[in-house]
């Protein structure tokens, strides 16, 4: 079942639907097989063996006015260094800031300087949907999305902003790219990012970028994780 | 040890799928046709939630080491024990040096061989299912190849059974899958939902384990395409702004942007999957109490369908 709290994407509306599914959590609400937040609405896996449908209504019902106050456990936040400076990394850059009217430093400056809220983790695996960005940032998304966007891909549109976790089709301005993988299939945990999670980026140079895509290579490297 | 001698064209490795990692936006995968899966494994002897192989379209070739018992169930691949031929739907019992071939399906589109025992592959995040566009589960998150070698979890040893012959999926035809409406059936017209539960819908040749992309009447949009991304259920029925509807399976991405007007029952799951391109599907509308009623039905009949051989 699909648990809508709003229709807006609003850092408020986004905060009651992760704090709804924490009291799903908490509760251990029979038959609640797993849930999935997304900007405003939760869906909800339920095995109807265990449990009916309006029980299991009446049941987060009673939680939704809760979700308004709980306290939801302290947020990571993860520090993601971002190389905006090779075109080849950032192929979007210079034509988001011509668009934005802006210099691709003051861009950059104003990208990198914002502070981010994972809404939630969907589309593929580890990809994570944020907003934090100030409002000069706001952009239409690509007339045309491109077929391949590699992974890492650091990208707005509208007022969100995304990273890529796998090669994938898409619609946003690539301002950068992360040498950090969201989405690891060879490690014990897969995904970096999780629903809630704050994200800042440090932006790095080019060799900066070689040196810890080396290290993930290795395997030595180890996100800052606060 | 099973050694896979030819792979086919989509050979993967499944149990019952992934749990939880969804809000990580990793899918459940597992078997498409979960009634055919559960009774590979039954036939075996082996628990539901035991690692089994779905093969696409053409089915493998391969050798087994030791003896042991395997079933294939689901698409109607003609089965070959060195050359001869072997029921499906059955125990079948091999010895050391057995090479066992799955032809090309004459009904259906996916096959799954059970293995006494169970295939021992890695566990990832809980589970043993391959999820091809993740690179997870089964081999090294990949399709089966030649040369692959394969373990089994030790047995004891196993009894005959066979599957009754009424309880057996037909898969040719028309099938009619049943749904629910929602969760956006309010952004669809009039038209639209008469069209949907009304019309024929053609399968796809670009559908797979992500989806089904079908074909046919225009299921029309009242207002906009385009919602505030939500989360995809089993079975979702998609439709972007050309109205013609995708439904999504176990591979599908967690959420997503495109209206949702109806979502089908678990159990009528793994008939959309088994359902060729060029074959149409129906859909007719239940309520969410007959779709669990349809449900329990279904675990009935799977539990009722499986016969020990009498000697």
């Amino acid at each position: 079942m699909c648990v809508e709290l709003g229709e807006e994407i609003s850092v408020e509306v986004n905060t009651r639907v992760r704090a709804l599914e924490f009291l799903i959590q908490q509760k251990g609400l029979t038959g609640v097989v797993e849930t999935v937040p997304a900007y405003s609405s939760l869906l909800v896996y339920y095995d109807p063996r265990a449990v009916g449908y309006e029980p299991l209504c009446a049941a987060i019902a009673e939680l939704v006015p809760q979700a308004t106050t709980a306290v939801l456990p302290p947020a990571r936040t993860v520090e993601l260094p971002c190389c905006y400076e090779d075109p080849e990394l950032g192929f979007d850059l210079a034509a988001a800031a011509r668009r934005l009217e802006l210099s691709t430093d003051e861009l950059v400056r104003l990208h990198a300087g914002a502070d981010y809220l994972v809404y939630f983790i969907g589309f593929t695996p580890g990809l994570p949907y944020m907003t934090g960005m100030p409002e000069r940032l706001n952009i239409p998304r690509l007339d045309t999305p491109r077929t391949k966007t590699p992974p890492g891909s650091v990208g707005i549109g509208g007022i969100q902003c995304c990273i890529y976790s796998v090669e994938s089709p898409g619609g946003f301005w690539i301002l950068g790219r992360t040498p950090v993988p969201l989405y690891d299939p060879g490690a014990a945990e897969p995904t970096l990012l999780r629903p809630g999670d704050r994200v800042r980026f440090r932006r790095i140079d080019r060799a900066e970028f070689a040196t810890i895509g080396a290290a993930v290579a290795a395997r030595t490297y180890r996100p800052v994780i606060a | 040890m099973i050694r896979i001698l030819d792979a086919g064209p989509q050979t993967t490795v499944q149990d019952l799928g992934r749990t939880g990692q969804m809000r990580y936006g990793i899918p459940p995968s597992g078997p498409v046709d979960r009634f055919a899966f559960v009774l590979a494994n039954r036939l075996v002897g082996n628990a539901d939630t035991a690692a089994a192989l779905e093969c696409t379209l053409i089915g493998p070739r391969f050798e087994i080491t030791d003896a042991g018992a395997i079933a294939v169930t689901g698409a109607a691949m003609p089965v070959t024990v060195n050359g001869q031929s072997a029921a499906g739907w059955t125990t079948i019992a091999l010895k050391p040096g057995d090479v066992v071939k799955l032809g090309p399906a004459r009904t259906g589109v996916r096959s799954y061989v059970g293995f006494a025992g169970g295939l021992d592959v890695p566990l990832v995040l809980g589970s043993r299912s391959t999820y091809l566009r993740g690179r997870v589960g089964g081999i090294e998150g990949r399709a089966l190849k030649k040369g692959d070698d394969l373990r089994v979890f030790p047995t004891g040893p196993v009894t005959p059974r066979r599957v009754e012959r009424r309880a057996i999926p037909d898969y040719t035809g028309e099938p009619t899958i049943r749904a629910i409406l929602g969760p956006q059936a309010d952004r669809f017209t009039a038209e639209g939902l008469q069209a949907l539960f009304g019309g024929r819908y053609e399968v796809l040749p670009q559908s797979d384990r992500m989806g089904s992309r079908l074909r046919g009447p225009r299921i029309a949009h009242a207002r906009g395409h385009d919602i505030v991304s939500d989360g995809i259920a089993l079975g979702s029925i998609q439709v972007p702004g050309d109205g013609q509807p995708i439904v999504l399976l176990v591979d599908r991405q967690s959420t997503g942007g495109y209206t949702k007007v109806a979502t089908i029952c678990s159990c009528d799951i793994g008939r959309v999957g088994q359902a060729r391109p060029g074959q149409s599907l129906r859909f007719h509308q239940i309520s969410v109490d007959e779709a669990h009623r349809l449900l329990r039905e279904a675990d009935t009949a799977l539990d009722a369908a499986v016969r020990e051989e009498i000697a």
